[in-house]
């Protein structure tokens, strides 16, 4: 939706279809189906997914064996989990018009901030939680405060704020993994244990961010600070309240997923995170619809595009493609789901709403 | 009180009729004098054109009237109470709402969104959707904005549509003084109609008063009860909108391009 004011001149013909004859049965679904596709922003992630989904699970000769086991399954969800949760708040960021290229240090920070807090402060163990999340928040309004306040650019500034932060991670901890204290492994089995934890919360949040996003004031003005900053603030909307806040959220949600894998591998590991899976998640952002430049993007098409991550990678892993050419057939695959969603957003915007 | 002399009559009529008024009003920019000595005033109910040439302090005048930026000198009157406009926001407060063109509205949300953008709706913690689109709808309907929906995205609709909903947003919230920036630059004939249309409307509820700041004297002549023209910082013709034609600004404006570029030829 990069293109709003170029897209709007009419096309002369009707997107789905030769209008006048009535179309019957098979055809008539397909045009619906057809009509859906271009009117539903996510619905082409949707098909992408479930088009993977039919290939590794049903047609690829190894998938139809490995791919839906119970346990290929939980692999699966806890690939896309960190994903989708990251970029919930990845989504908001770019809505308002920014980035947030620090949350993987984010998520590699907050578990040794809890690992410190009890090992050597000796820290009651649900607390040590409570402020290891803290400091995502903590993170994100330094974030803000660069970007918005001193007015860098947040590609960069939060370029910066990661290096440090895996600075000190890298510091504080001698670049030694530490294994979860007992105190928090009762409550890290609900956190991101349990086999189906992580997806549950992804999908819990997604749905909270769904409604931040669709149905709250919050949302409105995110879309509005980024569509039109000097006409939001015009309008008298704190673009930077906005931003402060979804660069805190964002952070919340680094710091949570942090804790998540820590207790899912009962291990602290100061290589986990990074750029990685933040760079998943902002494709997954921009995969599902979310434009980079603002103003636009959906929570559900975040998630469906986490889902084609994880898919991707878990699937041609499944199927047993070799390690070296993997990522050419990953970033082709994203590539092509990309070209799919833009020229399909192009005939959307031709068309009627 | 008449520093200067406009060349028209009613100037100075009861000033207790009068939502506003502003009294020699100057503003410098470094060497440059952008507004000399501005006496303006702007009845209840009225629409008042503000016209003039590129750098004649329009747009200077209109950032001070939507307290965008104080004046240097002079004072303004609101319903004839000095006031000191400190923001936009405290301009807003007091009635006075600014239009620009199309810096008004968010592109990517609905028609409905944006008439009620930071004065939503909500129930709880919710935006009430279908009471905006419900309010929205009923006022744009009794404005006589022709909108197909209020749900479509503004990015959708076309220069004039966007130019009346941001219009009617601002009476919507109770602005009495409106000043329209350019309303009608860029647009085409039917659009523009459909903005005069519009602001003769709001000429007949009667409450609002509106200043319009145009290029084009034919449209402003069309809808104003009276016009002002502004050169070189002063108003230099005050008349009823009936008393003069396009003709006669047309004449004053070139004449004054004429004389400038005499005196740029004299020091040449």
């Amino acid at each position: 939706m990069a293109q709003v004011s170029g897209a709007v001149q009419q096309a002369p013909e009707v997107v789905g279809g030769p209008p006048g004859r009535p179309p019957r049965g098979v055809m008539r679904a397909l045009r619906d189906a057809g009509a859906l596709l271009i009117r539903q922003r996510e619905a082409t992630v949707l098909v992408v997914d479930v088009l993977l989904i039919i290939y590794f699970g049903f047609i690829s000769t190894t998938g139809r064996t490995a791919f839906f086991t119970k346990l290929n399954l939980i692999t699966l969800t806890q690939l896309a989990a960190p994903i989708i949760i990251l970029a919930l708040g990845e989504v908001m960021l770019l809505i308002c018009g920014e980035i947030d290229l620090s949350v993987g240090f984010i998520y590699q920070l907050s578990p040794f901030v809890m690992y410190f807090l009890i090992t050597d402060y000796h820290v009651p163990g649900l607390l040590a939680i409570l402020i290891a999340l803290l400091v995502g928040p903590v993170i994100g309004w330094f974030n803000g405060f660069l970007t918005v306040t001193l007015g860098l650019p947040s590609f960069i500034a939060t370029l910066g704020t990661g290096f440090v932060i895996n600075g000190i991670v890298l510091t504080t901890s001698g670049a030694q993994q530490q294994s979860v204290p007992p105190e928090v492994q009762g409550i890290g089995q609900w956190i991101g244990q349990f086999a189906w934890a992580e997806i549950t919360f992804a999908v819990i949040l997604t749905a909270i961010f769904h409604v931040l996003l669709t149905r709250t004031r919050w949302g409105l003005h995110t879309i509005a600070s980024g569509g039109n900053q000097l006409g939001a603030s015009e309008a008298g909307v704190s673009v930077a309240r906005i931003k402060y806040g979804n660069f805190m959220l964002s952070g919340f949600l680094g710091a949570f997923v942090g804790l998540q894998i820590a207790f899912q591998i009962s291990i602290i590991d100061p290589t986990s995170g990074g750029y990685q899976p933040m760079f998943y998640a902002v494709a997954a952002a921009v995969i599902g619809g979310t434009a980079m430049l603002g103003g636009s993007g959906t929570i559900i098409g975040a998630f469906l595009g986490g889902i084609l991550l994880a898919v991707l990678t878990n699937g041609f892993s499944v199927i047993g493609i070799s390690a070296y050419p993997l990522p050419i057939i990953f970033g082709g695959t994203i590539l092509l789901a990309m070209i799919a969603n833009v020229q399909l957003t192009r005939l959307r915007d031709r068309g009627r709403t | 009180m008449t520093a200067q002399a406009p060349a028209g009559q009613p100037a100075a009529e009861d000033a207790a009729g009068d939502v506003l008024r502003t009294e020699h009003i100057g503003k410098r920019f470094g060497a440059v004098t952008a507004l000399r000595n501005v006496n303006l005033r702007l009845a209840r109910g009225e629409i008042l054109g503000l016209i003039g040439d590129n750098g004649a302090g329009k747009s200077t005048l209109l950032k001070i009237l939507c307290g965008f930026q104080p004046p240097d000198t002079g004072r303004i009157l609101l319903n004839g109470q000095e006031v000191t406009l400190k923001s936009v926001d405290h301009a807003r407060s007091l009635g006075i709402d600014v239009v620009y063109q199309d810096l008004a509205l968010i592109n990517q949300l609905s028609v409905y969104h944006n008439m009620f953008l930071n004065r939503e709706q909500v129930r709880g913690p919710l935006l009430n959707n279908r009471a905006m689109r419900k309010l929205a709808r009923e006022h744009l309907d009794e404005m006589g904005v022709n909108i197909p929906s209020v749900d479509v995205p503004v990015a959708k609709l076309s220069g004039g549509q966007r130019q009346a909903i941001a219009v009617a947003r601002s009476v919507y919230t109770d602005a009495k003084i409106l000043l329209l920036d350019e309303p009608l630059a860029a647009m085409g004939a039917k659009e523009a109609a459909m903005i005069l249309d519009l602001v003769r409307d709001l000429k007949e509820r009667g409450d609002v008063s509106v200043i319009i700041i145009a290029h084009n004297y034919g449209q402003v002549l069309e809808v104003c009860d009276r016009v002002n023209l502004l050169q070189h910082g002063e108003i230099t013709l005050d008349k009823y909108a009936r008393d003069t034609s396009v003709q006669e600004l047309t004449n004053l404006v070139v004449a004054e391009y004429r004389e400038a570029l005499k005196q740029r030829h004299r020091t040449a």
